[in-house]
């Protein structure tokens, strides 16, 4: 674990009331947001454990869709939420659930693009306001958006992973951690590359051009 | 520039002769490749933060999410029901209201700074923004306050636990209590040691402290344990910046604490199974609150 800085320590700035059950959640809110590239017109959120049992009263509803709607956890509109997303049209549900063997504060969000496209992402909030985001679309992953984070899905094909590293060398972005993971060989795969600096739009273009790649995402969490 | 504990931070102060806020920017410029001007900015931002919430609390009505708390602060602030106001003095009647204050704030979704947790997040604010306006001290002064408050903090984080679903409430409000009490006698003259000495006495003050928090939400019993943690700090730096020491050493109350948190049953960390949460009346509650 990188090392602690004095503002883990007095921080988060975020809207109460709990790190765990508010800020993360609204964090997790956020990487679906990003993987969704903010077009939502109706969201699930499967609660489990803890989240389930306490979701109104820790405003974690609020938070969640909050996250949806991009926010950050220190954005006071997060308390308005609701009614934000129901001005936009976008249409939202909460739903206890047991999720199975998973952290007692885990929720599954499954996301309707406008163009009927679903996008699923699951993750947990392990304290602090600290989250691991542990599944997209079915693939078993993990991260924390704790770096700048950067998600590729691709076609798992020789040297796809070299091309995308060498745009990255290119644009002087330092790569802090890689991982791919994968549902079985030739089929989609995902590179998750945490990194220390922010990739920015031109970089993510080209390496959304490079063949095998299907698109780019880019999770940066406050 | 790094420290894995209050010896180390004593030993670097005496041999560099330095304030814990100035080894503590020396480590965040060296880590986190932060500019001072950088986290002087940042924490001015958090201060800020701070001062809105305590600000809200005594001139807004505040109900929190559930309507458990709420309004409890500006009681106490505005009270003239005893002759005077207050029967603690002014220092400590601000100090009060103010920690339980930002709870209230917290609680209502509004904003805070964990310090070291939101279910703490009072204690240390309340503290050192009644000093400020008692003692008419600078904004510059209660920056490196915090900042040295961060570095005790940090031990604990480092060594021990500050989350209650891990160490109980005594790893909350008391670690944010030893955090306040530390940087308060940092701030008012006192030595390194005298910090450390003010930072143990408040930890432990309220070793085996459970959590236990009704219907499982940060508001009561919390927001009176910031009241309550807000004036163990204030205690034990008064006896720090008299010369009365600490027997047994922050690093090692730090210890204790950890293994008392980890050797309590899982009922009485966060899991609201236990305690306060399980009498008559905290079930009632829970019922009322999530219907079912
Ligand atoms: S009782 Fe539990 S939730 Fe409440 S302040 Fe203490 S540790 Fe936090």
């Amino acid at each position: 674990m990188s090392e602690l800085s004095m503002f883990d320590v007095l921080g988060p700035n975020m809207i109460g009331p709990s790190s765990s059950h508010t800020a993360g959640a609204c964090r997790i809110g956020k990487v679906g947001n990003k993987m969704s590239k903010g077009d939502i017109s109706y969201v699930r959120f499967y609660l489990h454990g803890s989240f389930g049992q306490t979701y109104q009263g820790h405003g974690t509803d609020r938070a969640l869709v909050g996250g949806i709607l991009g926010f950050d956890p220190d954005d006071e509109r997060i308390v308005e939420s609701l009614n934000i997303a129901n001005n936009l049209g976008i249409k939202y549900e909460f739903i206890k659930k047991d999720l199975g063997d998973v952290h007692a504060n885990t929720v599954k969000i499954e996301i309707e693009k406008s163009d009927g496209e679903t996008v699923e992402v699951m993750g947990s909030s392990i304290g602090g306001g600290n989250i691991i985001i542990t599944r997209i679309n079915g693939l078993d992953l993990e991260f924390t958006g704790e770096y700048f984070t950067l998600v590729v899905p691709h076609i798992d094909r020789p040297g796809i992973v070299t091309k995308v590293t060498s745009v990255l060398a290119n644009h002087e972005i330092n790569i802090a951690f890689m991982k791919v993971y994968r549902h079985t060989r030739g089929k989609e795969a995902f590179m998750i590359i945490e990194s220390d600096n922010v990739v920015d739009q031109k970089t993510m273009d080209e390496i959304k051009a490079l063949n095998g790649v299907m698109n780019t995402y880019s999770i940066n969490l406050k | 520039m790094n420290f894995n504990s209050a010896r180390e931070i004593i030993d670097l102060s005496n041999s560099e002769g330095k304030k814990i806020y100035e080894l503590m920017i020396a480590r965040e410029t060296e880590l986190q490749g932060a500019t001072e001007a950088e986290i002087r900015k940042n924490m001015a931002r958090s201060l800020e933060i701070m001062k809105k919430a305590v600000e809200d609390s005594i001139t807004k009505d505040i109900k929190s999410i559930s309507g458990l708390i709420g309004g409890d602060a500006k009681k106490i602030y505005k009270n003239e029901s005893i002759k005077g106001g207050t029967i603690c003095g002014a220092m400590m009647k601000k100090a009060i209201a103010y920690s339980m204050g930002v709870l209230e704030v917290n609680a209502s979704m509004g904003k805070i700074v964990a310090a070291p947790t939101a279910g703490s997040s009072g204690i240390i604010p309340g503290t050192l923004i009644a000093l400020q306006e008692e003692y008419d001290l600078s904004e510059a002064v209660i920056i490196n306050a915090l900042i040295t408050s961060s570095a005790i903090g940090l031990i604990v984080s480092k060594n021990a636990t500050v989350a209650g679903a891990e160490g109980g409430c005594q790893a909350e409000t008391g670690t944010a209590a030893a955090m306040a009490a530390g940087a308060i006698v940092e701030m008012m003259g006192g030595t390194v040691e005298q910090s450390f000495h003010a930072a143990a006495t408040s930890l432990k003050n309220i070793l085996g402290l459970v959590c236990d928090p009704i219907a499982g939400l940060v508001e009561a019993p919390c927001e009176k344990r910031n009241a309550i943690g807000a004036s163990n700090a204030l205690i034990s730096a008064e006896m720090a910046l008299c010369g009365v020491e600490s027997i047994i050493p922050f690093d090692e109350v730090v210890d204790a604490m950890y293994k008392i948190g980890r050797s309590l049953p899982f009922e009485l960390k966060e899991t609201a199974l236990g305690g306060l949460a399980d009498t008559e009346t905290g079930r009632r509650i829970k019922k009322e609150i999530h219907n079912n």
